[in-house]
């Protein structure tokens, strides 16, 4: 499953710049892996040392917030957005 | 490792960062894992996505000196400039100036409650629009001037648009916020009564507070300053402020006992910050206090963590009368409940009918109109009393950061005694005599 994926700011470095990237997978953890495969250390600052998502990280698969679905387990469809947020905002 | 300058990890830049003035404000760090950068518009560790916080050199200051010079300074949080990341001249510039609110020593709702060691309520209902916002706005305007911003955003559950709108007035800059689309209509008013833009979104505040950290990273939000994202680490400072008013007013004291309510949890977070700054600095004697966080039982994932013994909060969809507080996904939570266990404080909730409750009861006692978020807290402080977990023979502080004017709604049941004719016999005979 080909899917495209918003990089924050603070990620860029690892992507070139570029604020949205395509990767594969049919689960976002898939969607990581294959994110890690093209820009080197990026699942390093997305997940913790146990491989979970850091905890003041937000993902969101189309409009959906993947801690109420299946964290890095929720399915990405065919042409699904991911979306890479700081959770550090608001308040 | 990739270590990144500040002008590297953001696009929404103006000017260079790194050399601007921002008082004894010398770098961010991270709060998670202690990376440091040069003081500029980011929010987020480039290492770990924590949370980056103001640095400061406090060194230098004589005590007395210190304490001399707040008391002497204006009546408002820039008396505090000396530990804020303020320039030394922010009293000149145009600004919202808000703070030094009255803190009311609550004697007929502490006979109510059963308090005997003084219970008092810091009313920030009195600032400039009638929110604590108003304190965390106007550290942002600083940030937003030093580093060249001349729009001015936020995603804001109503109190911030309005305090975000009247500071960019009177400062001089352009201002666009955001806010869930079906607030109260009285915050929605305050919101739009001073000219800038304001967007409802169709979604609650969780909603809207992605589209802005999405927003922030597009070429359409570039050059904004989004108060509470890429100057967060300034706004938030402001709630210090809070602390430091309480403990100059209880007379260079510290409280035994807070009651702060929670929204993203920055402002308790900060409360607990000020505090450690005043022991550190000698304005207060070192000794013991307990902060309690209080929430609405329609958006309660802080509380939740808390009584399921997590160090970590789990989100929830908001559904509750307090909007200012309906925050699902809390972005200082986790902190939150690291100092209510640190200082020995809990956090608890209260639902819909507790609120109203007790914001009738902070009305008919204390002659204090606060909007929902005090009903929370004063909710929470009678809930912990009679549970025996709050001490009444203890100083206790309790937060109303806005007031009931903004949210009329949550009371509306409240009206009229009797109508009646313009005669003596009508008046006596309804009872009034």
């Amino acid at each position: 499953m080909s899917v495209t994926v918003r990089i924050p700011t603070i990620l860029r470095t690892y992507t070139g710049g570029k604020a949205e990237v395509s990767a594969e997978g049919t689960t976002l953890g898939e969607v990581i892996a294959d994110l890690e495969k093209n820009h080197t250390g990026i699942a390093a600052r997305v997940l913790d040392d146990q491989g979970k998502l850091r905890r003041f990280v937000n993902v969101y698969v189309n409009d959906d917030d993947v801690r109420f679905e299946q964290g890095l387990d929720t399915a990405t469809p065919e042409g699904a957005g991911v979306s890479i947020i700081p959770a550090v905002a608001g308040g | 490792m990739v270590v990144q300058t500040v002008a590297d990890t953001t696009d929404s830049t103006p000017s260079a960062a790194g050399s601007v003035d921002l008082g004894p404000a010398t770098a961010l760090s991270c709060r998670e894992c202690g990376h440091r950068v040069p003081l500029g518009p980011v929010f987020a560790c480039e290492e770990c996505f924590g949370p980056l916080e103001i640095a400061y050199d406090f060194s230098g200051h004589d005590t007395e000196e210190l304490r001399r010079s707040i008391e002497s300074g204006p009546a408002n949080i820039w008396r505090y400039a000396p530990l804020l990341p303020v320039p030394a001249d922010v009293a000149t510039k145009p600004n919202i100036n808000p703070g030094w609110t009255k803190l009311v020593k609550a004697d007929n709702l502490a006979r109510e409650l059963g308090v005997t060691g003084g219970l008092y309520v810091k009313d920030d209902s009195g600032n400039p629009t009638h929110s604590f916002k108003d304190r965390v706005v106007a550290q942002a305007i600083e940030a937003a001037r030093a580093f060249g911003f001349t729009t001015l955003s936020c995603s804001s559950t109503g109190n911030l648009a309005g305090a975000v709108g009247a500071a960019a007035a009177r400062a001089g800059f352009r201002s666009c916020v955001f806010i869930p689309h079906d607030l109260e209509q009285g915050k929605v008013v305050m919101a739009a009564v001073y000219g800038g833009e304001l967007v409802g979104i169709e979604g609650n505040y969780d909603d809207v507070n992605r589209f802005c950290s999405e927003l922030i990273g597009d070429p359409a939000g570039e050059g904004w300053g989004f108060v509470n994202v890429n100057l967060r680490p300034y706004y938030a400072e402001g709630s210090k402020t809070l602390a430091y008013e309480i403990c100059e007013q209880l007379g260079w004291r510290l409280p035994d006992q807070l009651v702060v309510p929670i929204a993203s949890g920055s402002q308790l977070t900060k409360i607990d910050k000020g505090l450690r700054e005043l022991i550190e600095l000698g304005l207060v004697e070192d000794k013991p206090y307990k902060i309690f966080g209080a929430q609405a039982e329609g958006c309660s994932p802080v509380s939740t963590a808390f009584k399921a013994g997590h160090d970590v909060v789990r989100p929830q969809k908001p559904d509750t009368i307090a909007k200012s507080l309906a925050i699902g996904n809390p972005a200082d939570g986790p902190y939150v409940l690291d100092i209510a266990r640190r200082t020995g404080g809990v956090v608890e909730d209260v639902n819909d009918e507790q609120i109203v409750d007790a914001i009738k009861l902070l009305a008919r006692t204390e002659g204090i109109f606060a909007e929902t978020a005090g009903g929370v807290t004063v909710g929470v402080t009678r809930k912990l009393i009679e549970a025996g977990v709050l001490d009444p023979s203890l100083t206790t502080v309790v937060l109303n950061t806005g007031d009931g004017l903004k949210t009329l709604d949550a009371v509306a049941g409240t009206g009229l005694t009797a109508t009646i004719r313009p005669s003596l016999d009508s008046f006596r005979e309804a009872g009034l005599a």
